[in-house]
């Protein structure tokens, strides 16, 4: 038996630490009565209430929440299609679809933002609530493909056959037989994208018109405008949001696995 | 005969519709940035008519090669340090019991999920002048009272390498646990110290999760433009920056789409390696076409 260091363990606690320490003051903060983190000047529910006034928020939140379900939507049909043609078919078209899918998961979000925003610019397409959606369906169908292809590596293909030769036809081995074995990839595919939809800055500044300013683009400007503690309750929202879904979609997996 | 056809068109009903979706909104608007760098600016913030090389001349502006250096060390360090940091943790999450594997895979996956901005933006409460931080290294007598946390290029190296980890431990924890972890014992048996164990056999054995982990940090550090802009004074600008300075205050898109070019040539020689190793490793290549129906 090898004889354990204890030096990565150390590590990777402190590497924990380090990565939930600013979170988890931002949380207290967001309860600070005093302005600045630096020190506690009492609790307070102020900044939530200040923030339930705040109409340009709940605005940004309508906005947020539209583009990511309809990119969430289009992205997820596209995505698993794509997932399915690169699965079943190898072609010189499939290694052709397989970069392109592939290749947005990798550049970096800057150069999707400012090439879509050419993109537009060049067509003379008006910038507003479309555009963003556009490029955020774009973005998510990549990480859609990527969560339905790893389902689909280990789907049993002799199934469909199998469904086949006891009479069943495309359509019903499709949605009889395909669909629901890779419904858990296609539904993490979906949270994947509803939750990057949601998260999007950079892109969705680059492409954003005026009255479509999504809820990332209003932090933003809340971070430049300087009203700190009223992002650091927004954020523990936001977070509280984030942890429930996760939360939500732990318990369904594993729901599905029994 | 009839199969065939029919196949086909089965191929073709799955594979057009991202296909032409990810040509018209992702192939197209990238080659589109090379063809405007081309262009002349309009005075309204459009784009001009005709074509000009002057575009391309303005990347002689004395500030860019500093900037671009700038970018280029960021990136490289914050790829560096990531990296040196995620190897120990990568190891132990790999070697310890499975219940806690879970947990701390859970841990480390669970930033993924939460904003990105939000997330910078605590580093910029933890930073700031009167923050917490500030006050216990004052405290420690480690800092003057003076001294800036933030607006400085350490402050960015600090917060890229914060959001990086996640994605360079998941690449290589998926490595180590494919490695076998006998063979440092056997190099431990034959007189190898421990620390030699773990450079010479299982450095080497995660060698495919260490050239994913770096290029998973290396490119998007490329194109870092929130982390400098957040927690960045002038002083630490990078290309990203000044894409973004070029397209919202100057409203001089050619200009964008000329930083826009030079940062898609330094991206463009790792993903290609990426890309090359990525299809041998899948083994997508030589696999059969193997049909249904």
């Amino acid at each position: 038996m090898l004889r354990k260091s204890r030096f990565p363990g150390i590590l990777t606690w402190i590497v924990l630490i380090f990565l939930y320490l600013p979170i988890l003051l931002l949380i207290v903060n967001s309860f600070n009565l005093a302005r600045t983190g630096g020190h506690w000047g009492g609790f307070t529910f102020q900044w939530y209430e200040k923030l339930f006034k705040a109409r340009e928020i709940w605005f940004a939140f309508r906005n947020t929440l539209l583009v990511a379900f309809v990119a969430t939507f289009a992205s997820t049909v596209l995505g698993t299609t794509a997932a399915c043609a690169l699965h079943r078919y190898k072609s010189k078209i499939q290694d052709m679809h397989y970069v392109l899918v592939y290749s947005p998961l990798i550049v970096p979000e800057i150069l999707t933002g400012i090439s879509l925003l050419l993109f537009f610019v060049a067509l003379r397409v008006e910038l507003g609530l479309g555009t963003v959606i556009f490029a955020h369906i774009t973005f998510c169908v990549s990480y859609v493909a990527m969560a339905v292809l790893s389902r689909l590596q280990d789907f049993d293909n002799t199934i469909i056959e199998a469904a086949h030769d006891l009479g069943a036809n495309t359509w019903q081995t499709t949605w009889k037989v395909l669909v629901p074995c890779i419904f858990p990839g296609i539904l993490s595919g979906a949270m994947l994208a509803f939750t990057l939809s949601v998260d999007d800055f950079v892109i969705s500044f680059f492409v954003a018109g005026p009255g479509s300013t999504t809820l990332p683009i209003h932090i933003y400007s809340m971070i430049r405008r300087g009203s700190l503690p009223l992002i650091n309750a927004l954020s523990t929202i936001l977070l509280a949001i984030t942890f429930l879904v996760i939360l939500a979609g732990q318990i369904l997996s594993h729901k599905h696995k029994k | 005969m009839k199969r065939t056809s029919r196949n086909t068109i089965r191929e073709g009903f799955l594979t057009v519709p991202s296909f032409a979706w990810l040509t018209l909104f992702f192939l197209i608007p990238t080659l589109i940035i090379f063809a405007i760098a081309f262009k002349p600016a309009a005075i309204d913030g459009s784009i001009g008519e005709g074509w000009t090389w002057r575009t391309l001349l303005s990347l002689k502006n004395p500030n860019y090669p500093e900037i671009i250096w700038r970018t280029i060390w960021l990136s490289l360090t914050c790829t560096f340090a990531t990296i040196c940091i995620s190897i120990p943790v990568a190891y132990y999450i790999a070697r310890c019991s499975e219940k806690l594997r879970n947990f701390v895979l859970f841990l480390t996956i669970l930033p993924f999920w939460t904003s990105f901005l939000i997330r910078i933006f605590a580093w910029k409460e933890v930073l700031h002048p009167d923050g917490f931080l500030k006050q216990a290294l004052v405290w420690l007598h480690l800092v003057a009272p003076d001294t800036l946390l933030l607006y400085r290029p350490e402050a960015v190296l600090l917060v890229m390498i914060y959001t990086e980890l996640p994605f360079a431990i998941l690449p290589l924890y998926a490595a180590a646990e494919k490695f076998d972890f006998t063979l440092m014992e056997a190099a431990m048996d034959l007189g190898a110290s421990r620390l030699r164990a773990f450079w010479s056999v299982f450095i080497p054995g995660i060698k495919a999760g260490l050239v994913s982990a770096c290029l998973m940090v290396l490119i998007p550090s490329f194109g870092s433009y929130v982390i400098p802009d957040v927690v960045g004074g002038i002083g630490s600008q990078m290309i990203g920056n000044v894409i973004a300075q070029k397209t919202f205050t100057d409203r001089n898109l050619p200009a964008a789409s000329a930083l826009a070019a030079v940062l898609i040539l330094c991206t463009l020689l790792p993903l290609l390696y990426f890309l090359k190793g990525k299809k041998g490793e899948d083994g997508r290549e030589p696999k059969p076409a193997k049909e249904v129906v």
